[in-house]
């Protein structure tokens, strides 16, 4: 068996959902603007706004039940994000 | 007088933080993150630092840490507690204060002496300067702009508990030139410029930082 089929047959059995946290549109982001400076510096004209967030990629050991779903969005809610300057959205990926 | 000062794992200026203590008259403890017990202390500060390498977000998992859930509950009961730099960003992220601190709108790490001015003269941590006072404090963050939405600063204002202001230059685009801010009952406070580094003239600007310590000794001997 291949090193491409093994990793295959490994992804296959393993759930993963995605968790995508953003500044909230009204909280200032330094680090967007700071990219958005250096692309209109490399000639990136076309981009006329950046903002920068963080994705998380969650493995589970279960299946996306409702409660384990539910489970993600309060890790999501008190750890991953903060509520008070970030938004999150949780999604399976398939 | 016994003051806990914590240690998590980056922290820098917890030495700084018990030296001052020391200076106001007081007895520094040291507190470990990863001991959930305070040991009898009758007020809390939360040093500066990088605790956890900021990773995440800076504070957000030094809020999870062993010790914080006994300081939490001991706050929301009355202990003084003292969040500096990032000791007020874990504060923040405990919810113990509104509000969030941000990367610096200028994006560059700031170290300089900073005026303030003291806004709130009745809190654990300052009753013992004049209302109004201006002071002379280092700063240093990247991480250092204070924000909230509109109604939550409005709320602040109105309730007095803007405890600091920037003068001069605001050096890091915090909301309303917010230093620090106090919870409703003033046991709780957190700024960003750094008191413990203005405690004596042989390595700081002033001694200006020296009554936020000698404010929670005469409380509690009061109290």
């Amino acid at each position: 068996m291949g090193p491409g089929r093994h990793r295959l047959a490994t992804l296959s059995r393993v759930t993963r959902v995605v968790v995508d946290v953003m500044p909230k549109p009204e909280i200032l982001d330094p680090q967007g603007k700071a990219v958005l400076g250096a692309l209109g510096r490399l000639g990136f004209d076309a981009i006329t706004a950046v903002r920068q967030g963080k994705r998380f990629e969650l493995e589970l050991n279960t299946e996306p039940t409702p409660e384990v779903m539910a489970a993600i969005d309060r890790a999501a809610a008190t750890l991953l994000a903060n509520p008070v300057i970030e938004d999150y959205a949780v999604r399976v990926e398939s | 007088m016994r003051v806990g000062v914590v240690t998590f794992p980056g922290s820098l200026d917890d030495g700084d933080a018990a030296r001052a203590v020391r200076l106001a008259g007081g007895e520094p403890v040291c507190l470990w993150h990863a001991d959930a017990d305070l040991h009898g202390v009758d007020a809390v500060i939360l040093p500066g630092g990088f605790s956890y390498g900021d990773y995440l977000r800076c504070g957000a998992i030094a809020r999870f840490a062993p010790v914080m859930q006994p300081i939490i509950d001991a706050a929301t009961d009355g202990l003084p507690v003292l969040g500096i730099c990032n000791g007020f960003q874990v504060l923040c992220e405990s919810h113990l204060l509104p509000g969030a601190l941000i990367r610096n709108d200028q994006r560059k790490f700031v170290c300089r002496d900073q005026r303030l001015r003291v806004e709130n003269a009745t809190t654990a941590w300052t009753s013992a300067y004049e209302p109004g006072e201006e002071t002379l404090i280092p700063v240093k963050n990247g991480e250092g702009g204070y924000v909230a939405d509109n109604r939550t600063l409005d709320e602040l204002e109105g309730e007095d508990r803007v405890v600091v202001r920037y003068l001069d230059d605001n050096p890091n685009g915090s909301y309303r030139d917010i230093a620090g801010i106090a919870n409703a009952r003033g046991n709780v406070v957190g700024l960003m410029p750094h008191p413990e580094h203005a405690v004596d003239t042989l390595t700081g600007p002033s001694i200006d930082g020296l009554r936020f310590f000698a404010s929670v000794l005469t409380r509690t001997v009061a109290a």
